[in-house]
């Protein structure tokens, strides 16, 4: 291999980093209208009237859209293959407001002040209702979240929003009651995750025009922009054709942008001004007003025999969607189907549950997509087990965990909204990551614990995790690689660059099969008019789904190459020889160069264009796997917690970038980190936010996390481009099962309830030591 | 009203309203190397060098900058090369929205310090959040960029 699997600096790094335009808002038009939404100060409300006269004569206002003003069409704002397993329960503009934040009314101005004026000329008479806020209390709560006509499903995903149910769902397999029968230990607890926001540091950003053919140009921070493309025409009723969406440089995304956000305003307001516009999220809507984190409360009972073979896994989950079902059902499915595999020798399983709609900001897509919040309870409960068994909790993985060349019956249950499909392991270094995790932590002679000198205890825990490479037949990804004078490539991807490096993966692909240097192979993604599609950055598909893709097209390239250099020497195609730069006739040793011949069917002789389109579509989704481990010190006096190292060894297949990978990984584990330790969404009792800016909502700094541990299992999936699998969702899943069972090491304490804060760590340690006492 | 400032190099004489910060007159002024990332002047992401100095565009007024240098990546163009040879190297970067204020942090310590320690190195960027990377490779890049550039 000389470009992949092998260390290579990001396509577009050096120039982000001079300052070349490069993000949403740096390509705006300059003398765009500013937009400004109205937003509810009401968790739960129904706009009597809305009286926007003055808004409107306001000077410098161009356009005031309420929902009087805008298609009544049900939609969804997430972005997830079509049709959507998430219910179309949105308008573009309600008269309900159902969350503090929600949008209320669209202000398009001259410039920032005069929107923000107009904002406060808009009279609204409300009639305020009584919200639903805890989301244990949502089913057949009084009111009724989503009473309007017009929402429906897409297709079966236990929609019943008259009674605040989103979604539900329930699997099962084997005779459970038979399998706890035969358990000697059967333990049983819930644990509680909480929302967490994606912090991305570019706010949401987008910007609209129409171009000379008299089409809408959207720009957008998004992750999916031929979903865009496609809600947005569906919903204004835009003819698709005469949208173009192009994804520039995007400042992060992690789930946060697999959705519309303000693609609808900027759309309408320059549809009907025929002006450019604008609209960058303030950081406070950010937070208040895109995706958070579904909280959940799992319940999960566990019975094993005393040999320590596990015998069932019993869930029942119920997940808070927030205002509206955005992948409501499919993150919850995602915290049982990415997560039961990993004891893939039980007898019998049970996943069930709702998804509730609340009075709060909608949950959606945030990277793990609930496979973070299923870890947590599982590995936690994995731990819990161990303690009753008295076993090790080491031994005990060893014994249940998945390996290489098995499977789980829960691969062909469950998918993403839908049945799943089976498949054998044909990658899983579980064993390694375990054994190698082990060694590099020092578990021997630290685990459970060791008091220091300042009465300080270091301790370690641990957690496995897997994840997927894309969803199998749904994803689909297609690359175009076109020849130039002179022997250089232009590839062109629908894939979806956010910022994770997905650009100079598939480059690096394309640059190996096609045996150039990467800088031969010129990357261009994302944009509906001029990319093939890719259904978007989710789901851990990029590098699997769209690296197979980009490697067909390679080869396809590579053929036709092959042919044209045949017709040079007047020979059959078996008798070139191609090494990337130069063909040779293996008949008479004569040669002539891919820029020669790039030159030749250019401008001289049988000239034509070449390109390659291939697409692909996963008919798996080989799962990544990792151990995690993380080594505290934990101060029992103030319930502190230093974090020493953590170390990741993970099985992502043959990693295309090394780096790369790394850093998706540790991006990954430091996010994961944040929710374990302290990030929190948190509301008044009213519903409105507090945690609305980065002082109330604290992410990791590098103070943080000073050391990170990471290595990669020797590893190849035969099916994935280069032997990879995808590694951008793995890292964060075993952070908050790893911190809680270290904690538990540390100090015998069980923390089932997120983030672990020195306020909960003192307090259980109260309790704890008042059950001695008393 | 009118002030005077000496942008990457160049005098210009910008009009800016009395309560208008840096970031935005840069902005408006295309420097847009400089981001907003946050409300609150937490982030970092809107980081410039006045006179040399780390400073938080998003919370200066530009009507008091008179005679000031404001420098952006924009205006470093060779020392920011030579960082990112290092940035890159170590995979330090991931969506770039942060990494023009953190070059520019890095460059004003390889002025200011002779051989940090790691730790100095860390609180010094302390105030540049990254949401990517999870900080270690950046750490990294930049103790080789102070060690081995100079």
């Amino acid at each position: 291999m000389k470009t992949v699997n092998r260390k290579t600096p990001s396509v577009d790094g050096k120039g982000i980093m001079l300052g070349r335009p490069a993000f949403t808002d740096d390509l705006a038009d300059k003398g765009s209208l500013i937009i400004k939404v109205l937003r509810s100060p009401h968790a739960f409300a129904r706009i009597k009237s809305i009286d926007v006269e003055k808004a409107r004569k306001h000077p410098g206002v161009e356009l005031v859209l309420t929902h009087r003003d805008v298609p009544r069409v049900a939609f969804t704002r997430a972005g997830q293959g079509y049709p959507e397993p998430s219910p179309h329960d949105k308008f573009v503009l309600d008269e309900y407001v159902r969350y503090v934040g929600d949008e209320v009314a669209v202000v398009a101005a001259i410039d920032e002040t005069i929107a923000m004026e107009a904002l406060d000329l808009i009279d609204i008479d409300y009639e305020v209702l009584d919200p639903v806020l805890d989301f244990e209390e949502a089913i057949d709560h009084e009111s009724v979240i989503h009473p309007e006509d017009g929402i429906r499903e897409m297709f079966p995903i236990g929609f019943e929003p008259k009674r605040n149910i989103a979604a539900s769902y329930r699997m099962d397999f084997g005779d459970l009651d038979k399998a706890f029968s035969e358990s000697d230990v059967i333990i049983e607890k819930t644990f509680h995750t909480q929302a967490q926001a994606h912090v991305m540091m570019e706010p949401h950003a987008v910007n609209a025009r129409l171009d000379f053919q008299d089409r809408l140009v959207i720009i957008s921070a998004t992750q999916t922009p031929f979903h865009v493309r496609r809600i947005l025409s569906q919903t204004l009723d835009i003819p698709i054709e005469k949208i173009r969406v192009i994804k520039p440089r995007v400042g992060g995304g992690f789930g946060g942008k697999q959705a519309i956000h303000g693609e609808m305003f900027a759309a309408l307001v320059t549809m009907r001004t025929g002006k450019p516009s604008k609209l960058v999220y303030t950081r406070k809507e950010v937070f208040e007003s895109t995706y958070t984190r579904h909280p959940m409360k799992l319940h999960v009972k566990l019975g094993a025999t005393k040999e320590g073979a596990l015998k069932a896994i019993d869930w029942h989950v119920l997940s808070n969607t927030g205002a509206y079902g955005e992948h409501a059902l499919t993150v919850f499915m995602v915290a049982g189907s990415k997560v039961m595999p990993l004891y893939n020798k039980v007898d019998a399983g049970r996943f069930h549950g709702d998804v509730v709609y609340t009075n709060t900001t909608p949950a959606g897509a945030y990277r793990g997509y609930g496979a973070i919040q299923g870890n947590f309870a599982l590995e936690s409960a994995v731990d819990i087990l161990c303690a009753e068994l008295g076993m090790d909790p080491i031994a005990f993985r060893e014994k249940n965990m998945m390996r290489e060349g098995e499977t789980s019956p829960v691969f062909e249950i469950m998918g993403e909204g839908t049945e799943g499909t089976a498949m054998t392991m044909e990658t899983c270094k579980l064993d390694y990551c375990l054994s190698r995790g082990l060694e590099l932590v020092d578990w021997k002679n630290i685990y459970p614990r060791k008091t220091l000198k300042d009465g300080k205890i270091r301790s370690v825990g641990m957690a496995l995790a897997m994840q997927g490479s894309g969803i199998p037949y749904i994803d689909m990804g297609a690359a175009t690689i076109k020849l130039n004078d002179a022997g250089f490539y232009n590839l062109t991807v629908g894939a979806t660059d956010i910022g994770q490096g997905s650009d100079t993966v598939l480059a690096q692909i394309a640059a190996e099969t096609l045996g150039v240097h990467i800088n031969k192979v010129i990357v261009y993604s994302s944009d509906t008019d001029l990319t093939p599609f890719d259904t978007g950055a989710y789901a851990s598909s990029t590098t699997y789904v769209s690296g197979n893709a980009v490697h067909r097209a390679a080869l396809h390239m590579r053929e036709m190459l092959i042919e044209e250099a045949a017709v040079v020497f007047g020979v059959d195609v078996e008798s070139i020889d191609f090494d990337g730069a130069t063909f040779t006739n293996k008949e008479d040793e004569k040669t002539i160069t891919l820029e020669k011949l790039a030159n030749r069917i250019t401008y001289n002789e049988d000239q034509k264009q070449l390109t390659a389109t291939s697409s692909y579509v996963g008919t798996k989704s080989p799962p990544p796997f990792m151990a995690g481990f993380i080594d505290i010190l934990i101060d029992k006096e103030t319930g502190e917690i230093e974090i020493l190292d953590y170390v990741s060894v993970v099985d992502c297949g043959v990693p295309i970038n090394p780096k790369l990978a790394q850093g998706q990984v540790e991006g990954g584990i430091v996010q994961g980190l944040g929710m374990a330790l302290y990030e929190d969404v948190k509301r008044t009792k009213n519903g409105s936010l507090i945690s609305h800016d980065l002082l109330n909502y604290k992410i990791p700094t590098n103070m943080d996390v000073k050391k990170l541990t990471t290595e990669f299992a020797l590893s190849h999936e035969d099916s994935g481009p280069y032997g990879a699998k995808s590694v951008g969702e793995i890292g964060i899943d075993t952070p908050p099962a790893a911190l809680a069972n270290a904690i538990y090491n540390a100090l015998g304490i069980r923390l089932t309830s997120l983030p672990f804060t020195p306020e909960k760590i003192i307090r259980a340690l109260h309790e704890k030591e008042g059950e001695k006492t008393s | 009203m009118k002030v005077k400032l000496l942008i990457n190099q160049r005098p210009r004489v910008v009009d800016v309203e009395p309560d208008e910060y840096l970031l935005d007159t840069l902005r408006r002024h295309d420097v847009l190397s400089v981001k907003r990332g946050c409300d609150a002047a937490s982030c970092g992401v809107c980081t410039v060098l006045i006179d040399g100095k780390p400073t938080l565009s998003c919370s200066v007024l530009s009507a008091r900058l008179e005679g000031k240098a404001i420098t952006t990546v924009e205006g470093e163009r060779e020392e920011v090369t030579r960082f990112y040879t290092y940035f890159g190297d170590e995979g330090a970067d991931q969506c770039g929205f942060c990494n023009p204020g953190l070059a520019l942090t890095a460059i004003s310590m390889k002025r200011t310090f002779d051989n940090p320690s790691e730790d100095d190195i860390r609180r010094y960027i302390v105030a540049n959040l990254c949401r990517c990377s999870g900080y270690v490779a950046q750490v990294r890049a930049i103790k080789r960029y102070l060690e081995e550039s100079s």
